[in-house]
Formats: structure tokens, sequence, C-alpha cells
């Protein structure tokens, strides 16, 4: 029994302060299974995107934190999420990374289920006739209460209440809807399958790097001094690039400002309409010319959809924490419905950049790994994040923002974390 | 087997060795030199038969991209390799699966043990080469790498492997 009148009161007032973290909330066990609880297991979070499953009764797994989840599509053409679990014994349902069924039956008893989760017969089915607790409608699959989708991009959450997608979102659904404007057909897909990397380390080490405009310069200088890349002058000292807090602890490194200095179209894939040429008269023909132009010379989005999505101009990764220091990063090539010619460098550049032996993502998998280590010694006790603080300042939209290496996104992320761990409900 | 037969597999063999020593031991250029200047190294992901072309593979480079690759090393700022991991790896089951004047399709198994910070770590893979006759030695045409668990979330492989 409870002593205290408030059994869910979490004060994290001595671990964030405004412009500093305690090491501890990156290694604290206790504190990892109440953010599993309250972000992972009540807010909206990525699962999958719709082109993942495609056509009637196409599942693929998925996961929230965690938690495995089947993504189907039902025979209506409606998106569930599943759990896989059978009420039964507790047994695995199903067993495949991604395929067509209408139904899973458990191996173990034989149970079988539709894929929108209903229980559709027991196996043996006189042990249970008459027994009032053997109720088919009582015993399907764990099913997410609530799914939604914005831009093809499917959330789900285990409460059957709260917010909406859309206030979860808040201004930074338009960072989706830029996103998928850079298709002449305005979808992406996300078909190329995804690479697995495996770090020892907290995911907030993930969430907080993706928006980190200040450490390009410095982990990255390998390839870029080597691989002619202009990336590194957009996190430079002079970059007009900005960090962004939309709020809600979503956040975007907006590289717009350089590419309009340049005013040059495709310059954001660092390459030139001459080498596309398909791809551009799609992009004329769908938009008209100049707003194609426009489309092509801002180039996609590097927002960090809190707590999982992050879209890195031409990647999806999804952040899944497996352990207070355990996480798992799904990374894969994003592809632009109508644009053959410009999905191939999509691919090549992803599988180059991202994954476990990626020229990028080794290096900051090897830092996320240090910031792990150097969290778990004592002192000093404090993470400082207050870079760019005197100078940050509000957009034309109320945003906050900042240079394109200030720390404005961890600021905000920790806002906000603050915000839903404290709530009660 | 013929003698002729012997004799190519002990070329292939001692070839083979030399790769795995010069990646154990990371001497990046030499092990660079093995390549034809049309060579493709490939590490699938998600099972060993799928399409590279079409979807996420572990590393499909190409011949300047294993250059570039190699160029990284040399910054001394590849920081998933600095320090550089400590490794050893045992090479077996060799074996010549269709010969030619123009080439030769081989294959191997490899245990690596990798050391780091991190963690000591063992990798398994099954391993496809397309040898080049060159004198008596060879030059890689094509390298695949099958990870047996490349179906699952990896740690990060930044040695050559």
């Amino acid at each position: 029994m409870s002593i205290t009148t408030e059994p869910n009161k979490l004060d994290l007032s001595h671990l964030v302060q405004g412009n500093r973290v305690h090491g501890s909330v990156y290694t604290d066990e206790a504190l990892f299974q109440l953010e599993l609880e309250r972000i992972w297991y009540r807010g909206w979070v990525y699962v999958g995107h719709e082109s993942e499953v495609p056509n009637k009764n196409d599942f693929v797994m998925k996961s929230i934190g965690p938690q495995p989840v089947i993504m189907t599509r039902d025979n209506g053409g409606e998106i569930r999420l599943l759990q896989n679990r059978c009420p039964h014994r507790g047994n695995q349902v199903c067993l495949k990374e991604k395929g067509n069924t209408r139904a899973f039956t458990c191996p173990y008893h034989s149970w079988t289920f539709s894929n929108t989760g209903d229980l559709i017969g027991f196996a043996f089915p006189d042990g249970y006739r008459d027994n009032p607790d053997a109720d088919k409608k009582r015993l399907g699959l764990g099913v997410l209460p609530r799914v939604e989708s914005y831009q093809g991009f499917v959330f789900g959450s285990f409460a059957a209440e709260g917010i909406s997608l859309a206030e979860h979102l808040g201004g930074a659904a338009e960072t989706l809807d830029r996103l998928v404007q850079t298709s002449p057909d305005g979808k992406i897909e996300l078909t190329a399958g995804y690479l697995k990397h495996r770090a020892r380390t907290n995911w907030k080490f993930i969430l907080e790097n993706e928006c980190d405009g200040y450490h390009p310069a410095f982990v990255h200088s390998s390839i870029f001094s080597v691989a002619d890349s202009a990336i590194g002058t957009y996190y430079g000292d002079q970059s007009t690039a900005l960090t962004r807090d939309y709020g809600g602890g979503h956040t975007e490194v907006d590289l717009r400002p350089e590419f309009r200095k340049a005013d040059i179209p495709l310059r954001w894939f660092g390459t030139t309409a001459e080498r596309l040429p398909a791809y551009v008269e799609a992009m004329n023909t769908a938009y008209g010319k100049e707003k194609a132009r426009q489309i092509m010379i801002d180039g996609t989005p590097h927002v960090m959809i809190f707590p999982n999505l992050f879209i890195a101009e031409i990647q999806v990764f999804v952040i899944q924490p497996i352990s207070v220091n355990e996480t798992i990063q799904h990374a894969t090539a994003i592809q632009f419905k109508g644009a053959p010619d410009l999905n191939r460098r999509m691919r090549q550049q992803t599988m180059g950049s991202v994954g476990p032996a990626g020229l990028l993502l080794a290096d900051d998998t090897e830092m996320y790994e240090r910031n792990q280590r150097g969290a778990e010694s004592l002192t000093p006790a404090w993470l400082f994040l207050g870079r760019g603080e005197q100078r940050e300042r509000r957009d034309e939209n109320g945003y906050m923002v900042g240079h394109s290496t200030d720390e404005v996104p961890s600021r905000g992320i920790w806002r906000h974390y603050t915000q839903v761990m404290e709530a009660q409900s | 087997m013929s003698a002729a037969d012997i004799d190519l597999l002990h070329r292939v063999t001692a070839f083979i060795y030399r790769e795995a020593k010069l990646q154990d031991e990371h001497q990046y250029d030499d092990w660079e030199a093995l390549w034809t200047d049309d060579g493709v190294y490939w590490i699938p992901a998600n099972g060993d038969d799928i399409d590279p072309e079409k979807e996420m593979s572990i590393i499909f480079d190409n011949r300047s991209r294993i250059a570039l690759r190699i160029r990284q090393f040399h910054t001394g700022k590849r920081h998933a390799q600095s320090p550089r991991s400590r490794l050893r790896r045992v090479v077996s089951n060799i074996e010549i699966a269709e010969s030619s004047e123009t080439g030769i399709r081989a294959f191997s198994n490899a245990l690596i043990f990798e050391s780091t910070v991190r963690a000591d770590t063992v990798w398994s893979t099954r391993n496809e080469y397309f040898l080049r006759p060159e004198g008596e030695t060879f030059r890689m045409a094509r390298k695949n790498v099958f990870l047996t668990n490349n179906d699952r979330a990896l740690f990060t492989l930044s040695f050559l492997v």
C-alpha cells in the first residue's frame, strides 16, 4: 500500500536544469523503466511506414522500444499494430520478419488469430465448450488501441486515450510535408530494407546527437576531408544554417539558408540537375517549373521526431531502446516515388554512410558508446548544454532557433522530456 | 585430386591466408593492392541472398569506395578504429568451387576475434572470392562476406572483414 497521496509524482528538477543534465539520466535503470512507461508505452511512437505493408494482409515485424509489434494491413486495408504474444501461454504467433497472411497460428497449441488480432478458433474446441471464461472475444492478441498515420508514417500508442497524432507532431508535421514533396508523386517509400546497428549506449545520447550540429566538423572530419564533401561547411562556424526546437521534443537542423544562398537545384544532395534529367523533368511536370526549382533547392529535412523517428535528408533512422545502456538504430534509404534515378543514388549513399560499417555512423556510434562510458564516471556529475543560449531567438513562427552548431535541440528535448516524464497520465 | 588441383588449392590458400593477415594487422595499403581495378566488396544484411542493387547491405563498395574507405583510415580520425581493434582470425574450409583460365571462385570460413574498449566480439563469416590469376598469385575481383548473424542487429564493424 502506498504511503503517499501522489504515488506517481516524479520531480526531475534535481536531474534536468535548463542548460545542464545530470549524468545519471543516461545510466539510471529505474529512470529507464519510467521512460518506458511514460514515453514509450504512453505517448505516440513511430512504428513503420505504410509502404512496408503495401497489400492487403501484408505484415512486417516492428517494435516500440523493447516490445515487438506486428504491423499488419488487414483484409479491409486498415493498418493494425499487434503484439506477438498468444493470450493462451504467451508463445509467439509470428516468427517471420515479413510476409502476407490473413491469420497467425500459434505453433504451441494452434490457436489462430486474424490479422486484426481477433481469435478465430481454438484447436480441439470441445475442451472449452460451456466454459464462460473461454470467450473468444476476450482472448485476442494484444492490439495497440491507437494507430494514426501522417504522410505514410505510422505511429502507435499503447494508451487508449491521449493527444492526437496531429497534436503530438505540432509544427514538426511540416517537415514531413517537405520530405514527401521531394517526390514527383508526393510520396516516399521505405522498401530498401534496414541496417540494424547495435550500440552500448542510452537511447537519449542518440536522440540528442541527431540534431547536434556541433559534432560533424570533428566526428566526421575524416570522411569530409577525403570524400570532397561540402557538408562540413554547413556545420562550420560561418554557417547560416539553423537549429530549431519545434516543441514536443521535435528538433531540426534547417540547412535551407545555406542551400538558398547557393541557389542551385539538387546541391542539397551533392549533385546537379544535369545528372538527374528524368527526375528534374518529373518534378517540373508535377509542380510547375518555379515550385519544382524551389523544392529542389531546399532539399529534404534533417529532423528528429520525438522519441524515435529521425529523418536525415536521405535516410530514415528508427531509435529502439533495448535497455538503459543498449540501443538499436534501424536505418534505411528513403525512396521517392516516381524518381528511380534519384533512388539509386539514395541507396548507394546510404549504404556508404550508415549501418555498422558506415563511413559516418560507425564514428557516431563510437561516440555514443564513449558518451555512455563517460556518463558512468562519477565526476563532473553534470553535462553542460548551454551552447548558444545567449544568442538563441524566436523565428517568424515562434519556434526557438539558433546557429547550426548551437544546442537549441538538446535543450528543447530535455524541456519536453521533463514535461512528459513528470506528467501523471 | 590432380597435382595441378593441389597446386591451385595451395596457391589460393596462400592468398587467403595472406589477406587474413593483412586485415588482422591493419595493413591497409597492402590489402587494397589485392583488389583488381573493378573490384567489388559486398557484405549483405538480412540474409545471404538479397539483391544489393535494391536492398541495404552492410558494405557494397565499388573499387572507388574501397579506396575511400582506406583513405578514411589513413586520416587517423576514423574514430571507430582509433584506437584500432585488436584482431585475430582463423580461416579454414577453403575450397575451390570453379576454376578456369580467367578466374577462380573459392570459399572459406572465418572466425574473427575482435577486442575493443566496448567488449570482445566474435564474428563468424562465410567468404566467397572471385580471384583473377596474376602470375603465381591472384587479385580479388569480388569478395562477398556472409556474416552468420547478418539478420541481427550488429555492433559497429569498422575493421576490414
